[in-house]
């Protein structure tokens, strides 16, 4: 058995945008996810962070199959998924689960809370009626919420307890991994703190493999053992979650750490902030060359926007997809502007020393 | 004397399920130029308390008592005509969702033109020069192209500059922002923060800040009001605030957060969730989630007295000094997780 | 928007071969033989033969439909001999239309005017007033609107406002520009004798109407852009007018195309009451005498007048709401 439980290589999800009186052609794709490539080991926890818009809910459905890539593979557990059939899935559906953002939204007003946790036994036809009862029962019990309320509908909870009910629902027939989209950016800190303390005993409890996705990056740095950057459909750096945070390769990923907001005035106060200038671009019409370099402080004019960066490895196992990768953090705006080191030595791709 | 000096303010809406007390018995002041950050989870009345002091809540079903008192006059017993003479002109407030803040049919450069004309007895062209001065200041490029643009046509973030520059087109005294940037992306945030700051600097205005992030209030506050169930239960400056907060629920929210600048294996949870306004616990509001509850937390409700010595620090505790101080010392080695 | 218009043309097309082709079928399923009508009751088998080859009738009805598509096209559509002439007057179906028409027109879109008359003021006020003497009255009004049938009242409004008050005509109808010799015109004339049929066709629209106004008006005043209005102080009727009705009236326009387009057939009725010389009394009619060139003729009209009245109300909305990007 091989250590990685989920191996994604080259993974592409292009929209169609189609145009046409009566019949409609394609005539541009929205590259919602362009090329992404990582592996997720057992039993860990792979953060992934990136702006609104990024591609981090449509990889996080390609990897589910809830929606079927443009290219790529994923293979889960040994067993590449992509191009199987819905009944060749069936069996695979059973050990990867999904909690989604909304807690409002993502559980059925008009099911109770039992037939909602226990949809998967279900629909996978495992136990008798009242073996599911039990189950669902136990499971209500396992994320702190109390098994009586298992005749309740949803609008009885609140956002933290829906949020609870969402992380049952995905526990029910014990799966290798659960692909968290967002499962605490619509909650209150401290209900955030209840969820996410929750998802760790779980995972402890269990050996469970998280794919968690995030845009606080806080957040992220609490749960991950690894993270992955995304920018604009692509992964710009991996790495182990200690490198990432104290020493950021890539200019987006340090952009990203600046701007979070410390809650200590001193420090708050005395940071030097690199502030992005614009807005992401639209993936219909994404830059040429990096995909970042309209808003990079170190953009140097003949190669980032000419030649499109591979992520490759910088140190070890921390890849980034970056022509001039940063040598040092932290850095300020004027530091990073500076004209790179390994700006002389033009290699596209940066490998070498850490 | 302070430019905003709300006192004991009490807001009660009339809902089908009975009398929500959203606001109840809030005091705090803003000084001139400075920023005074409102911080607490939804629900707690932030919002409220704000759009009281605007006159903007639903006049049917809200009463309201107190005062809030702006420059020395009470914005809450003043004639409507005068009120409104002072909404958009000296106090001027910007929203959470800046998808939904602006009217999708008019152009953006309509909406700041009518903010001015509102206000200022001055020609068309002149509101306009001022409204392309204004999005030129709040940072949106190529403004003169832009300005006739509908509001659809602009990104969440540049939307949130335009309300910026709406709110600041008459050089307001005071700028209300409510969660400004809750809505927006980390970088977007930061962007929209510095842009505040920097113009707070240039027109001198104080600003309230309304947020449920506590790094927010770090990043920008001079002063803090913590709010919990419709009520202050802490009030000091920034700094006083995260160096010694003096009273349990800030400690859960402080050791709730999980933050860049410190390593915990489990984050110190709050246990249970905020109180109904509808029907609020007796005694002190926190004290069914509170991990050092005492009898007297049941039955009487603490006042907000000093916590610290200090007279800018204040704080709703039945908690001794002495245990408070052990707990602090707790926080400043960095123990957020044993709190609870 | 080019584009756009072109494509909902071409749908218009289709939908108008799709019309009249069904309206054929109908015609031919009913199990009546209209060609012993036109022949006379004591014809012999050859003067039926040639009545129905002088109607066309003896061909079957996908070629009798193929010759009426190609007369359509060859004439064009509003080209004297293009639908054809009437089985019963042999009369040209396009001038009985052109005649026709107007008075149709008349009542629908008078009827539209009156029901905006109506319904925009009531819904604004009871959506601002909400659970207040205005505001149940209206919804008392919208009830009765709903459930009362334009020949039940109009039945009732002739009987009171005509026969009883003398207020206004009974059964008979004022041309608004040149009204044939010895009857009465001109627009004042024209008005009168349209007043009551308004009313009638117009209480059932201002009925829904009232009803959808005051929704979208509640909906539109709790937009956080109507927040931001007031923080900016404006005063309440800049609110209302500026922030408030361009937005809520929005959807409206929407409804009020597809309704008077719909409005054409609920004219039927209104119509044969009033005993006005519309489209629809004429459409009745000719079905009752199985003269299909009539039926066609009207349908025809009917269809084209709903796609155009459709197109065009798109067309506005697209440009009154800048969200829209007509593509
Ligand atoms: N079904 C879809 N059709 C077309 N575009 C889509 C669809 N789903 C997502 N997108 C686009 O793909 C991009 C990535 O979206 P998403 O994966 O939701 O980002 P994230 O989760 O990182 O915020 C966005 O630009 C979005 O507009
Ligand atoms: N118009 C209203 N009618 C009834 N209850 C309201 C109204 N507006 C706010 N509330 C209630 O008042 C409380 C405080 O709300 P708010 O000030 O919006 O909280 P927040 O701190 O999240 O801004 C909430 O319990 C909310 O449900
Ligand atoms: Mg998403
Ligand atoms: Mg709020």
């Amino acid at each position: 058995m091989s250590d990685d439980l989920l191996v994604v290589e080259g993974l592409k999800k292009h929209f169609p945008v189609t145009r046409g009186i009566i019949f409609q052609r394609q005539v541009a794709a929205v590259k919602a996810v362009d090329g992404v490539s990582f592996t997720v080991k057992r039993g860990e926890t792979l953060g992934v962070v990136g702006e609104s818009g990024c591609g981090k809910s449509t990889m996080a459905r390609c990897i589910m199959r809830l929606i079927e890539p443009t290219a790529g593979s994923v293979v889960f557990d040994g067993r590449e998924i992509t191009g199987l059939s819905r009944h060749e899935l069936r069996p695979i559906r059973r050990e990867m689960m999904m909690v989604f953002q909304d807690p409002y939204a993502s559980l059925n007003p008009r099911k109770r809370v039992g037939a909602i946790v226990g949809e998967a036994l279900e629909v996978h036809k495992i136990g008798t009626a009242t073996e599911t009862k039990r189950r669902v029962q136990e499971l209500l019990e396992i994320v702190g919420l109390n098994p009586e309320h298992y005749n309740r509908f949803p609008h009885e909870f609140s956002g933290g307890q829906r949020q609870r009910i969402g992380v049952a629902r995905a526990l029910a027939i014990n799966p290798k991994l659960i692909v968290c989209d967002e499962p605490v950016s619509a909650l209150d800190v401290s209900v955030q703190a209840q969820i996410l303390n929750l998802l760790k005993d779980l995972q402890k409890e269990f050996g469970l493999t998280y794919v968690f996705i995030a845009h606080d990056l806080n957040v992220v740095r609490h749960i991950s053992d690894r993270v992955l950057v995304m920018y604009l459909g692509h992964a710009v750096e991996v790495a182990t979650r200690d490198e990432l945070y104290h020493h950021p390769r890539h200019p987006y990923t340090g952009a990203l750490l600046s701007a979070v907001p410390v809650p200590n005035p001193e420090l708050a106060r005395a940071r030097q902030q690199i502030l992005l200038e614009g807005d992401v671009p639209s993936p219909l019409n994404p830059p040429s060359g990096c995909w970042f370099h309209p808003r990079c402080p170190r953009h140097h004019p003949g190669v980032c926007d000419v030649r499109e960066p591979q992520l490759v490895a910088a140190a070890g196992d921390h890849r980034v997809a970056c022509h001039f990768p940063l040598e040092r953090w932290p850095m300020n705006a004027a530091e990073m502007a500076a004209p790179a080191a390994s700006a002389s030595t033009g290699a596209g791709t940066a490998t070498g020393a850490p | 004397m302070a430019l905003l000096d709300v006192r004991d303010l009490h807001t009660t809406f009339r809902t089908d399920d009975g009398l929500v007390k959203a606001v109840d018995g809030v005091s705090f002041t803003v000084e001139p130029g400075k920023t005074l950050g409102i911080v607490g989870e939804s629900g707690s009345g932030k919002s409220v308390t704000c759009l009281t002091i605007m006159g903007l809540n639903d006049r049917r079903s809200a009463s309201t008592s107190g005062q809030a008192l702006f420059k020395g006059a009470d914005l809450l017993a003043m004639p409507k005509n005068e009120l409104r003479a002072l909404r958009g002109n000296e106090i001027s407030m910007i929203f959470q969702d800046p998808m939904t803040s602006l009217n999708p049919v008019h152009t953006i450069g309509r909406q700041l033109v009518e903010a001015v004309h509102l206000h200022q007895d001055v020609s068309r062209s002149s509101a306009r020069s001022q409204s392309l001065d204004v999005l030129k200041a709040v940072g949106i490029p190529n403004a003169e192209r832009r300005i006739d643009d509908y509001p659809h046509q602009f990104s969440g973030g540049m939307r949130q500059r335009v309300m910026i520059a709406m709110a600041l087109i008459n050089h307001p005294d005071l700028l209300i922002a409510d969660e400004p940037t809750t809505a927006l992306d980390v970088t977007t945030q930061a962007q929209i923060l510095k842009l505040m700051d920097t113009l707070q600097k240039e027109y001198g205005s104080a600003i309230v800040m309304i947020t449920h992030d506590l790094g927010v209030v770090a990043e920008i506050a001079d002063d803090v009001v913590v709010m919990y169930g419709a009520q202050v239960v802490e009030r000091a400056t920034a700094e006083e605030l995260f160096a010694r907060p003096s009273m349990p629920y800030t400690w859960g929210l402080l050791g709730s957060l999980p933050r860049i600048d410190h390593d915990v294996e489990r984050l110190a949870q709050i246990p249970g969730t905020p109180p109904s306004l509808l029907n609020p616990p007796s005694g002190c509001r926190f004290h069914p989630r509170c991990t050092y509850a005492m009898s007297i937390c049941q039955s009487e409700q603490p006042p907000l007295a000093s916590a610290t010595g200090s007279e800018t620090h204040l704080s709703r505790c039945h908690l001794d000094q002495a245990t408070r101080l052990t707990e602090i010392k707790k926080l400043e080695s960095g123990h957020f997780a044993e709190v609870t | 928007m080019t584009r756009y218009v072109i494509r909902r043309i071409l749908w218009a097309l289709v939908l108008f071969v799709v019309v009249t082709f069904v309206s054929y079928v109908i015609f031919f399923l009913i199990p009546a033989d209209p060609v012993k009508l036109f022949a006379g009751r004591q014809a012999t088998p050859e003067d039926m033969a040639r009545a129905a080859a002088f109607y066309g009738l003896d061909q079957p009805f996908y070629v009798q439909y193929w010759k009426f598509l190609s007369r359509l096209v060859t004439h064009g559509v509003i080209g004297e001999k293009a639908l054809g002439f009437s089985f019963v007057n042999r009369q040209w179906i396009a001038s009985g239309v052109q005649s026709r028409a107007p008075v149709t027109a008349s009542l629908v879109l008078g009827g539209a005017v009156m029901w905006m008359i109506l319904a925009v003021p009531i819904g604004i006020v009871s959506a601002l007033r909400p659970r207040s003497l205005i505001d149940r009255g209206a919804t008392v009004f919208v009830l009765i609107g709903i459930s009362a049938h334009p020949v039940f009242l109009a039945l009732i409004f002739l009987y009171i406002f005509g026969y009883k008050l003398h207020m206004f005509p009974i059964g008979s109808y004022a041309d608004f520009f040149n009204p044939p010799p010895g009857q009465a015109g001109g627009p004042l004339q024209w008005a009168w004798h349209m007043f009551l049929p308004w009313c009638t066709f117009a209480i059932l629209f201002a009925a829904l109407y009232v009803r959808m106004i005051r929704a979208s008006v509640i909906e539109t005043m709790n937009e956080d852009y109507v927040r931001t209005a007031r923080a900016k102080g404006a005063p309440e009727w800049v609110v209302m007018r500026s922030h408030i009705l361009r937005n809520a009236l929005l959807p409206i326009v929407t409804m009020l195309g597809m309704d008077i387009a719909l409005g054409l057939g609920g004219a039927v009725f209104t119509e044969s009451v009033y005993s006005l010389p519309g489209l629809g009394q004429w459409a009745v009619q000719s079905l009752e005498t199985f003269d299909l060139p009539v039926t066609m003729g009207v349908v025809v009209f009917a269809t084209t007048a709903v796609l155009v009245v459709n197109v065009i109300v798109d067309v506005l909305y697209a440009v009154i709401d800048p969200r829209i990007k007509l593509a």
